[in-house]
């Protein structure tokens, strides 16, 4: 099987705050069609990498690179870097650097969409409407920016339409569509955490950053977020980039998985390569590497 | 060069006021996170009191002494104060605290409302002046017609605001009540558990708010021997903007804010125009929040994702 | 609890005997030499206090056990209270809108052509000149979550645009409106600029610093305001070109009906009543549009926002350009009504009562902002007309003197009372199978 073409590339990035380095020179790829995960122990960094691939920070020093459509942009990377532009927009594709762009544009223009650790739904706002929020982009365009809107025409209501079919969509594969009308605030914690992929996932992303999404879920509603997961892989043509602690979770869908540690790189493979690597043992069980063995028998592993 | 002394002069007076008050919105502001709309009404009845106390004293009672006069002044003024702030905390902000956001703040500015109209209607709506007090000045320097003056009246306000300050400065570095404030300030749920009564701890930052409002009232009162019912809200938005500048939540930023403030003013009265001085005022207050929102003192805040 | 209740009022009792002694006990006054002297009130002093211990007492026995016990019991669900709920809901704003459509008839019928002018221009243009400016503020407010404490501002705008305009060049009323609109929403915009990056209490005061400021500059810059003395001499606007005065050409004489002023009041209140109406229906409209859903969803989570494209700086600067804009028509309304400007008419006092309005109505809903505006603009204006005080308070009570003064404790007392507001639950603006409210307690109420 031939290596799926890259989506992501992230390299040299560089994060500092005041005298902390976040992240330090952090470089991987992330391939089209795959499920990357980004793992490792508690502040290692992988929040602060989330950060910077959706613009809500501005690394410090590194580029971030995503190709939508054609694969052979990424011979553009080096000219459009050296330009000093934030992307190039072709008819079969595009390429973007996203250290440039402001947070919206991330999503809106690069299609990267991200969920957050700590839930961030609108929660006074129905299902629903949580949904079609994240639908703004389009619906502005076809609400002739409000002014048609205003006066109700029909292409917008038609538009407005097809919005609520795509919510609906999304509803179904999150098992939600029961609960479209409740307020977002009064879901369940795992349903909210369903809810937030759902609306990041109608922003039509081409990338979706998902951060801990099986935080504080129960081993069915755990089972049920990877099947969610592999449908969005498999049916969508979206690529998913994921920070997990539950190993269960990265272990079963993952095609890739990156480790951190101090914010430095310190494993990039298949689940099955990182999981018997010497130094990730160590970073997890919080010793150096030399003694892992040692307190492997020690606790009983 | 003189003018420019002079203006100095006449700055730090008015400045040291403002700084006065300012503690009083930085203090609230750090342990509840609530810009006390009223704290400018509350020094303008505190002024009040203190016009009152006065005339007791002196067309009562009958004392001569211009000093002892202004002593008890200040005490009457501070503790009839501090029972009145402490009265509008239990009153209208106690009952909200923990529910929704806005609703502190509509209520600060309904109770601001309501104290400016309760004096306009129980002490009238027309200027209160006072005769003049301790009228004598030094020269410092004297040439070319222009001379400049230190008054006895700079004097006791300056005087009377290091000493206040250096007695609340004692306060909440010293003493177990100044710890328990900086423990609410951090954590209000954490310093419940570890035993400070934080209902009570803000009270007493609310009493004491007030007590250096009262300072500042009284010294506005015998400074400029006139107030009126509208007089708490210019004062109060300048002092606020003291507090801005020197950072918010930070005491010494209060007070060296304060001191910015009144010189600023003073200063452009002198070289600009004397119309404009409350715009100076507003666009400072505008200027800072916007390009310096952490003030000059205060931490910058990091917004977390 | 009767001990407990009788040490609260004691205590009360004391703050309000040390805080009243100076303040209500004695009064300085000015005698005849200019000298102040004190006089003092004791009766008046013992009333006051005896009414503060009493309203402690009734706090303490009657009104929070209460309150506790309705904090207590759970809300059950009662299908016919919650369809009397929603039959309300449904069939009241028809109801109101009728009822403002006829008001002018039904005051003229009932007090007739001298008695209604106090009704239709006080009261009626009074309250929906607010319920206008409420329901513009409620974009900026309710509906954004950033709390604007200079709106005002942007009434002055208008007014003063309308001013000038009409004065100077001799347009139309009807052709002013739009322009000191869009004058009014362009100062939105360069007023709300800079303010982008703020939130919380800081955006609130920035806001009011700008009100503040142009107030400043409107009374001293004189040449083009006439500083405080203001603009009188307004044209005042016209019936399809036909005036409203007592001239041959006037309204009356071409309609062959007597001379009176109520007729301009019946035409300025439909003018303000259709822009009322017209403000209310766009914003209906923009909630349902994506830029409505946008600014709900600024209030709820600013940052989820940017998270899904949307541009946080544009949804709030439209927010507060479309908000200006109606406070811009309001204000050439009232420059026109009045024929009179000064900035006396826009302190901070303006700019708070609208606040005041839209947070007491319940953010972002447009019953409970009329339902507000007409609480607290006609309710301090009926106090003009309680005459029976004066019977009990003795001749030179002025009951108008105690307006601001309740109007500043009505406003504590409803925020202690309701936190959130007359309404606080908040309607979807779209739903799939039922349109089911939103309990206010997870709605946000924005940063700003």
């Amino acid at each position: 099987m031939a290596v799926a073409p890259p989506l992501l590339r992230v390299e040299h990035l560089t994060m500092r705050f005041g005298g902390l380095v976040a992240v330090g020179d952090l470089g991987f790829t992330a391939r089209r069609g795959e499920i990357t995960a980004l793992i490792g122990p508690n502040g290692a960094g992988k929040t602060t990498v989330f950060n910077c691939i959706t613009g809500f920070y501005k690394p410090t020093e590194g580029r971030i690179a995503v190709v939508h459509g054609e694969a052979g942009l990424w011979d553009e990377l080096e000219a459009l870097t050296r330009r000093g532009d934030r992307h190039l927009t072709l008819a079969n594709g595009g390429l973007f650097l996203l250290e440039r762009m402001p947070d919206h544009l991330v999503s809106r223009q690069a299609k990267v969409a991200r969920t957050f650790q700590n839930i961030r739904l609108f929660s006074g706002m129905t299902v629903l409407e949580n949904l079609l929020v994240a639908q703004h982009a389009p619906l502005m365009l076809a609400s002739g920016f409000s002014l048609l809107g205003v006066l109700g025409v029909a292409s917008y209501r038609r538009a407005e339409r097809a919005a609520i079919d795509k919510a609906k969509h999304w509803l179904a594969l999150t098992g939600l569509l029961d609960r479209a009308d409740e307020p977002a605030g009064a879901l369940p914690y795992g349903a909210q955490r369903r809810l937030e992929i759902a609306r990041a996932m109608c922003t039509d992303p081409v990338l979706l950053c998902l951060d801990e999404p099986a935080a504080g879920l129960n081993p069915r509603e755990s089972a049920a977020l990877n099947e969610l997961i592999l449908t969005i892989r498999d049916r969508h043509a979206t690529s998913v980039l994921l920070i997990e602690h539950d190993m269960s979770v990265v272990m079963e869908i993952s095609d890739h998985v990156v480790v951190l540690d101090y914010g430095v790189k310190i494993a990039d493979g298949t689940p099955e390569e990182v999981r018997n690597d010497q130094k990730v043992i160590a970073a997890y069980l919080g010793v150096a590497d030399d003694e892992v063995e040692a307190v492997e028998a020690e606790v009983g592993l | 060069m003189d003018i420019f002394v002079q203006q100095l002069i006449n700055g730090i007076t008015l400045g040291s006021i403002y700084g006065l008050i300012a503690i009083g919105y930085t203090m609230v502001f750090g342990i509840i996170g609530m810009v006390n709309f009223a704290h400018g009404d509350v020094f303008m009845v505190s002024a009040f009191i203190a016009l009152i106390a006065f005339l007791v004293l002196t067309t009562w009672i009958g004392i001569g002494s211009v000093t002892l006069a202004l002593f008890i002044v200040l005490i009457v003024a501070m503790a009839l104060t501090a029972v009145l702030n402490w009265g509008i905390e239990r009153l209208a902000y106690r009952p909200l605290r923990g529910s929704f956001r806005l609703a502190p703040l509509i209520s600060a500015i309904g109770m601001s409302i309501f104290l400016s109209n309760f004096i306009q209607v129980a002490q009238g709506p027309r200027n209160k002046s006072i005769p003049p007090l301790l009228s004598g000045e030094f020269v410092l320097m004297d040439g070319g017609g222009y001379q400049v003056t230190l008054s006895y009246k700079q004097i006791m306000v300056w005087v009377v605001t290091a000493v206040l300050l250096a007695c609340f400065w004692w306060v909440v570095s010293r003493t177990a009540l100044g710890r328990a404030q900086r423990a609410c300030e951090q954590d209000q749920k954490m310093a419940a558990l570890l035993g400070v009564d934080v209902d009570r701890t803000i009270s007493i930052t609310f009493v004491i708010g007030a007590a250096l409002a009262a300072v500042a009232g009284t010294m506005y009162l015998m400074y400029y021997g006139v107030i009126s019912f509208a007089d708490g809200f210019t004062p109060g938005v300048k002092a606020f903007t003291a507090a801005v500048l020197g950072g918010i939540g930070s005491l010494p930023g209060a007070v060296i804010g304060g001191l910015l403030i009144g010189l600023v003013e003073t200063l452009w009265s002198a070289y600009f125009s004397i119309d404009y001085k409350d715009v100076a005022a507003f666009s400072i207050l505008a200027i800072v929040l916007i390009f310096l929102p952490q003030g000059l003192l205060g931490r910058p805040e990091v917004e977390k994702v | 609890m009767a001990l407990r209740a009788a040490r609260d009022a004691a205590i009360w009792g004391g703050v309000a005997l040390a805080v009243f002694v100076p303040l209500i006990g004695l009064q300085a006054v000015q005698d005849i030499r200019g000298e102040l002297r004190l006089d003092t009130r004791w009766p008046l002093l013992v009333v006051l206090v005896a009414m503060v211990v009493g309203g402690s007492l009734v706090n303490s026995l009657l009104i929070a056990p209460w309150r506790e016990r309705r904090g207590r019991r759970v809300p059950h669900e009662n299908a016919a209270l919650a369809r009397a709920a929603a039959a309300f809901g449904r069939w009241f704003p028809p109801f109101a809108v009728g009822f403002v459509i006829v008001f002018p008839f039904l005051a003229l019928w009932l007090t007739g052509m001298q008695g209604s002018v106090k009704w239709i221009d006080n009261f009626g243009i009074q309250i929906l000149i607010y319920v206008m400016l409420g329901f513009g503020l409620n974009i900026v407010v309710g509906l954004a979550g950033l709390l604007d404490l200079g709106y005002v501002a942007f009434y002055a705008v208008g007014a003063y645009a309308y001013a000038l305009l009409a004065k100077e060049f001799g347009f139309s009323f009807f052709t002013l409106l739009p322009l000191a609109g869009i004058l009014a929403a362009f100062w939105g915009i360069i007023l709300g600029f800079p303010v982008l990056r703020l939130r919380g209490d800081y955006l609130a005061i920035v806001t009011l610093a700008f009100g503040e400021i142009i107030r400043l500059v409107l009374i001293n810059w004189v040449p083009v305001t006439n500083g405080y003395a203001g603009i009188s001499g307004i044209p005042r606007p016209t019936f399809f070109g036909i005036p409203f005065n007592a001239s041959d050409e006037g309204f009356a004489a071409v309609f062959g009906l007597e001379f009176s002023p109520i007729y301009r009041g019946i035409f300025l209140y439909y003018i303000i009543l259709a822009l009322a109406l017209l403000t209310a229906f766009v914003t209906v409209r923009l909630r349902r549009l994506p830029i409505g859903r946008a600014w709900e969803a600024l209030r709820e989570d600013e940052i989820a926002c940017r998270s899904l494209g949307i541009d946080t700086t544009t949804t709030k600067l439209t927010a507060f350009a479309i908000g200006a804009m109606f406070g811009g028509f309001a204000g050439s309304f009232f420059a026109a009504r009045q024929g009179f400007i000064s900035p006396e008419s826009f302190t901070f006092m303006e700019s708070a009562t609208i606040v005041a309005i839209v947070v007491l109505g319940g953010m972002g809903s447009q019953i409970g902002v009329a339902v507000a505006a007409v609480a607290m603009i006609g309710g301090t204006e009926l106090l003009r007309e309680l005459d029976v005080l004066k019977e009990v308070f003795g001749r030179e009570f002025d009951p108008t003197q105690y307006r601001m003064l309740l109007f500043g404790f009505a406003m504590v007392l409803i925020m202690i009372w309701k936190p959130r507001g007359l309404i606080s639950s908040r309607a979807p603006s779209v739903f799939l199978k039922e349109r089911k409210a939103v309990a206010g307690s997870l709605v946000k109420e924005g940063h700003g």
